[in-house]
């Protein structure tokens, strides 16, 4: 059989065809790219930084904060790092933040993905409010945990006695001395991690988490009873009924109803 | 010497101001020079003066970022600054990658690739205003600024300036792909920050000139230009480079023996008589 030659208006949906596939086919391809690119959650952020979605796409990636840095704390994310390519994050055990009043790597920012206003605390910048991560005990290998006497992290919290305290208790084991136990309060830390740098153990057993990592949540469902202003929830508390099978039947009725159903 | 000069002037100049760029933004990560601070995604001139890549603002819009007002003043600097100088003027005097797939046309003629692959080329020039368009489509339902998390020339730059990774690696995709796979395959028919650049250029003030009268047709200038589609008036008319997609690199004017090329200023008249 011989083809015949395309007619013209064959040849343009072809061609538009053709031109949407292709757009299809990158277009998947490249966003299954970024989307791989983009999925590292274990950064920790300079102070100030947006949520971590929202500064994905307002860094411009300019290295400006990373220059501002008087301590060489920052780094800009490199290809191979398998971290968002690019963007400024910090390790605190190679180098922590070291919480300058000024913040100097903030005012920098040209895209504000680096939130001056969230570290602005009565019109003055306040690095106590910097949220960059929530440091973590691992008792299993903290040697104040084993009884041994240590307290580095404690001296080297740039907040002592409020984001890490010690908390006194007494070794049965030996009878006669104390645990001295770092505790981290999560309302004070700031992520500086600091204490990460100062941790004695080969690996740290004190270290930084991002806080969505580190944190869990108890949600809506409890209420601490006892809390005068966490009963307050209550107040405006909306009933939410679930329907199942079971609870088609009331408990009472299942439990009081004959055995027929288990045999 | 003198001929050596004469048909490399340009090129000297560029190499100069390419690398001068780079040495400066170096210099202001390294030993905290204030000259040039930044990359090319954002800068802060001698410590005041913003300037930032308007491409990547306009992905940050269409992901869904809030435009911090410095963002925008430097958009507006950098926009007014190559709407004076020509659009892709950014490509062949500033970007880094230029002098890669400079380098990969130069080998690529001299080994003679060109006739192995023949004069057709596989591919349309237009793709990168596909690929611009897409960058914009995946930015807003990605919400993430598509094209900067694959850009190679912001990996190089940012490679260059903050440390470089495997971002060498991208170096040498680009150099094989221009070598091997398509002549001026990457700043001319792929890199969607050339095409933002190109429309952009469209309006810009300086423009190669051609005087017809001064053409003996040796053809010299279209084989050296990347973007050889914008010289389609050579030896017919007396006109001005108008297209966006030539980027003022000037190797048309350095290898012209007859004066008949030249830098000029944007004339609207002349338009007007062309009806361009």
């Amino acid at each position: 059989m011989k083809k015949q030659a395309l007619t013209d208006r064959r040849k343009f949906i072809l061609n538009m065809a053709r031109g949407f596939g292709l757009a299809t086919m990158s277009g998947f391809i490249w966003s299954a790219y970024i989307d791989e690119a983009t999925a590292s959650s274990l950064m920790l952020r300079p102070p100030g930084a947006l949520k971590e979605n929202d500064f994905l796409k307002t860094c411009i990636k300019c290295g400006l904060c990373v220059e501002a840095c008087p301590y060489d704390t920052l780094m800009l994310a490199k290809p191979g790092d398998n971290k968002p390519i690019g963007t400024p994050f910090f390790v605190p055990r190679e180098m922590p933040c070291y919480m300058c009043p000024d913040i100097p790597c903030v005012p920098v920012c040209p895209t504000g993905a680096l939130d001056e206003s969230s570290l602005t605390t009565d019109g003055v910048l306040d690095i106590n409010s910097a949220d960059m991560g929530l440091a973590v005990v691992d008792e299993e290998s903290c040697i104040a945990f084993w009884g041994i006497q240590c307290d580095a992290c404690y001296r080297a919290c740039p907040i002592l006695g409020e984001a890490i305290t010690i908390e006194y208790s007494k070794n049965e084991r030996t009878g006669k001395h104390a645990f001295m136990k770092p505790i981290v309060h999560s309302d004070a830390c700031t992520g500086c991690g600091m204490c990460e740098r100062a941790c004695v153990t080969e690996k740290p057993a004190i270290f930084i988490l991002p806080r969505e990592t580190a944190q869990g949540k108890a949600g809506n469902y409890y209420i601490k009873g006892w809390d005068k202003e966490d009963e307050k929830r209550l107040k405006d508390a909306k009933e939410i009924k679930t329907t199942t099978d079971l609870s088609k039947k009331s408990a009472m009725d299942s439990l009081n109803g004959s055995l027929e159903d288990l045999y | 010497m003198k001929k050596i000069w004469d048909s490399y002037r340009y090129s000297i100049l560029r190499r100069f101001v390419q690398i001068g760029l780079l040495v400066l933004y170096f210099g202001a990560n390294a030993w905290g020079w204030t000259i040039l601070e930044g990359n090319l995604s954002s800068s802060l001139i001698m410590g005041v003066v913003p300037m930032s890549d308007p491409y990547a603002a306009l992905q940050m819009l269409f992901a869904g970022a809030v435009l911090a007002t410095d963002l925008l003043i430097g958009v507006g600097v950098a926009t007014l600054f190559y709407f004076l100088i020509g659009g892709r003027a950014f490509c062949s005097w500033v970007c880094p990658i230029n002098m890669v797939t400079d380098f990969a046309a130069f080998v690529r003629e001299k080994i003679g690739m060109n006739q192995l692959t023949g004069v057709k080329q596989p591919a349309s020039r237009k793709l990168r205003y596909w690929i611009l368009a897409l960058s914009l489509v995946i930015s807003a339902i990605m919400g993430v600024t598509a094209f900067e998390f694959i850009s190679p020339i912001s990996m190089v730059h940012r490679g260059i300036v903050f440390g470089m990774g495997f971002g060498w690696a991208a170096v040498v995709i680009i150099f094989l792909f221009d070598l091997f796979v398509l002549k001026n395959g990457w700043c001319g028919h792929i890199c969607p920050l050339g095409g933002f650049y190109s429309l952009l250029g469209k309006f810009s003030l300086i423009r190669v000139q051609h005087l017809e009268e001064n053409c003996t047709l040796c053809m010299k200038c279209k084989v050296v230009c990347p973007e050889n589609q914008v010289l389609h008036m050579i030896g017919k008319e007396s006109l001005q480079v108008l297209s966006g997609e030539c980027t003022n690199c000037a190797r048309c004017i350095e290898v012209c023996d007859d004066d008949a090329l030249k830098f000029s200023i944007r004339s609207m008249a002349q338009n007007k008589k062309t009806g361009e």
